[in-house]
C-alpha cells in the first residue's frame, strides 16, 4: 500500500516547509468552502491546476484522486437538479428541472474539486508524517497527533496482516461470491484482524513502557524555514486574499 | 549483584494451565545466558515477567538488587535493561528512525541535544548512520531488526534481553547482528531456537520446558 505517490518529486512545492503549506492550505480551503461566488472557486481551481502542472504532479494519479471525489458529486447531480411535483413537468412523471438545484450541484462540484486539487498541491506534496509534524508545530492537540501517528504507522502493518490473511484464504481456494460462506469468511478475517490489532496495541504499549514511556510522545525538529518559505507565505496569502476579494466583489 | 533475580515464580494466563509453578531465574553481571525451548514454553513470558509487564501470582522479582512489587518500582529501572521484542513492528512506533531511537533517551530525561547525540551514536555503532531520517515502516525486515537493537542500545542499558533476535534474518544480516553482539561488553539473556547461534553468543544455555529451566551444558 502506498499513499504518498504525490510526495515524490523535486518541484518547489515539494521542498517548501510543510508548516507554511499547511497555513496557506487552511486559509485557501476556508475561503473556497465558505464562498458563494463561482468566480472565487473557479479562480482557485485554475490557480491550483496551474500549480499542479508547475509541480509536475503525475497526471494519472491526480485524475484518479479527482475521480474518487467526483464519484460523490455525481450522486448530487443525480438528485439535486430535480424536483417532484404532482402532474407536471418532464414526461408527466412529476419530475421537473430545478435551476437552483442545478446551480447548487455545480457549486459543490466546483468547490470540491478546487479544494481537493489545492490539498493535493499543498499537502500531498509532503509525506503524511511531515504534515502531521507540521500540525504539531501549529499546536494541534498532542493527543490527537499521537492518534494520527499511530494510525498511520500501524495502518501499514494492519494492511499487511489483512493482505496476508486474505492470501492464506485464497491459497486454500477461497473465491469471494455472493453467499453465506463468503460473508462468514470475511467476518472471520475481520474478526482476526481486530483481535490481532488489539494484541498488537498491547505489545506496542509494553514496548513503549520498556523504553521509559511516561506519556510524552517526542517529536524532533526536522524543518528548516527558509527565505523561499517567506516568499511562499506572502504569495500564498496574497492569492488567497485575491480570492476573498473576488468573493466580496461578487 | 544480580541484575535480574526471580525466585519461586508462579504464573498462568487466564483460563489456561500454569506456565510457571515455582520458576527460578537469574542473570548475573558479566553473564550471557541463552534460553531454548519449545513454542509456548513461556520464554517470552519469562522476559515479560522480568520487566514487570506481567505480574506473577506468587514469587519475587528483583532488579539490580532491589525488590520489585508494583509498577512504580519497575518504571524507573526498566530502561536499564534493553529489551528487544520478538516482532520489530511492535517496537518501532515513531515516524522516523531517529525519533524512534531517541525516544528512550528522551524518556530518560536527557535534553534534546544529548538524546540526539546518544541516538546517533547508537545508530553509528550499528552502521546505520544513513538511516536516521528513514521512515520506520518502509524498512526491510532485517533493517527493522537492527534498528530495534539501536533503540535499546541508545538507552545505554546494563544488560540486554533479546527475544528471538535472529528470526527471519538472512545469513548476512544475522552475521552483522552477531558481530555487533560480539563487540559489546554487556551481559544478556537471549531467546532463540537456533542452538548454534546461542552457543556462539552465550556462555551458558538453558532449556525451558514444563515450567522449569534446566542447563544444557
Amino acid at each position: 500500500m502506498h499513499l504518498e505517490t504525490l510526495a515524490h518529486g523535486h518541484s518547489l512545492f515539494h521542498h517548501l516547509d510543510p508548516r507554511g503549506k499547511l497555513a496557506v492550505a487552511l486559509a485557501y480551503s476556508l475561503v473556497v468552502a465558505t464562498g458563494q461566488s463561482a468566480w472565487a472557486a473557479g479562480a482557485g481551481l485554475g490557480l491550483c491546476l496551474a500549480g499542479c502542472l508547475a509541480a509536475r504532479l503525475p497526471g494519472r494519479e491526480v485524475v484518479r484522486r479527482l475521480a474518487a471525489v467526483n464519484a460523490f458529486t455525481a450522486l448530487l447531480w443525480l438528485v439535486l437538479p430535480w424536483q417532484l411535483g404532482l402532474g407536471q413537468g418532464w414526461l408527466g412523471l412529476g419530475l421537473s428541472h430545478h435551476p437552483a438545484g442545478l446551480r447548487l450541484a455545480g457549486m459543490i462540484t466546483l468547490k470540491a474539486n478546487a479544494i481537493v486539487l489545492g490539498l493535493m498541491l499543498l499537502l500531498a506534496t509532503s509525506s503524511v508524517n511531515q504534515v502531521f509534524h507540521a500540525l504539531a508545530h501549529w499546536r494541534v492537540s498532542p493527543r490527537l497527533l499521537q492518534v494520527f501517528f499511530f494510525f498511520y504507522r500501524y495502518l501499514h502493518v494492519l494492511h499487511r496482516e489483512w493482505h496476508r490473511m486474505h492470501l492464506a484464504a485464497r491459497a486454500r481456494g477461497f473465491r469471494p461470491r455472493t453467499n453465506l460462506h463468503t460473508y462468514r469468511t470475511y467476518a472471520y478475517l475481520l474478526g482476526g484482524l481486530l483481535v490481532r490489532s488489539h494484541d498488537r496495541a498491547h505489545r506496542v504499549y509494553q514496548a513503549m513502557l520498556c523504553r521509559g514511556f511516561q506519556g510524552t510522545y517526542w517529536l524532533l525538529d526536522h524543518f528548516h524555514w527558509q527565505r523561499r518559505d517567506d516568499w511562499f507565505l506572502i504569495w500564498g496569502g496574497l492569492l488567497v486574499a485575491l480570492l476573498l476579494g473576488l468573493e466580496l466583489a461578487a | 549483584m544480580s541484575l535480574i533475580r526471580m525466585t519461586g515464580i508462579h504464573f498462568a494466563y487466564p483460563g489456561r494451565p500454569p506456565v510457571f509453578a515455582g520458576l527460578d531465574f537469574s542473570l548475573e553481571e558479566g553473564q550471557r545466558v541463552g534460553i531454548l525451548g519449545p513454542n509456548g514454553a513461556g520464554k517470552s513470558t519469562l522476559f515479560l515477567l522480568a520487566m514487570g509487564l506481567l505480574q506473577p501470582s506468587a514469587g519475587t522479582v528483583e532488579l539490580f538488587g532491589q525488590p520489585m512489587r508494583q509498577e512504580s518500582d519497575f518504571a524507573p529501572l526498566r530502561t536499564r535493561l534493553g529489551y528487544c521484542f520478538q516482532d520489530p513492528d511492535d517496537q518501532l512506533f515513531c515516524p522516523t528512525v531517529l525519533e524512534d531511537v531517541a525516544f528512550g533517551p528522551l524518556n530518560q530525561g536527557l535534553d534534546r541535544q544529548q538524546a540526539l547525540d546518544q541516538a546517533l551514536a547508537a545508530l553509528a555503532a550499528l552502521d546505520l548512520a544513513g538511516f536516521a531520517e528513514r521512515v520506520t515502516y518502509q524498512l526491510s525486515g532485517g533493517e527493522k531488526r537492527l534498528v530495534t537493537l539501536a533503540t535499546v542500545l541508545a538507552l545505554r542499558p546494563q544488560a540486554l534481553l533479546l527475544d528471538e533476535p535472529t528470526t527471519g534474518l538472512d545469513p548476512q544480516t544475522q552475521e552483522r547482528l552477531e558481530g555487533v553482539l560480539q563487540e559489546s561488553s554487556l551481559p544478556w539473556a537471549v531467546i532463540s531456537h537456533d542452538h548454534a547461534f546461542l552457543a556462539r553468543v552465550c556462555h551458558q544455555i538453558w532449556r525451558l520446558g514444563e515450567g522449569l529451566l534446566t542447563p544444557l551444558g
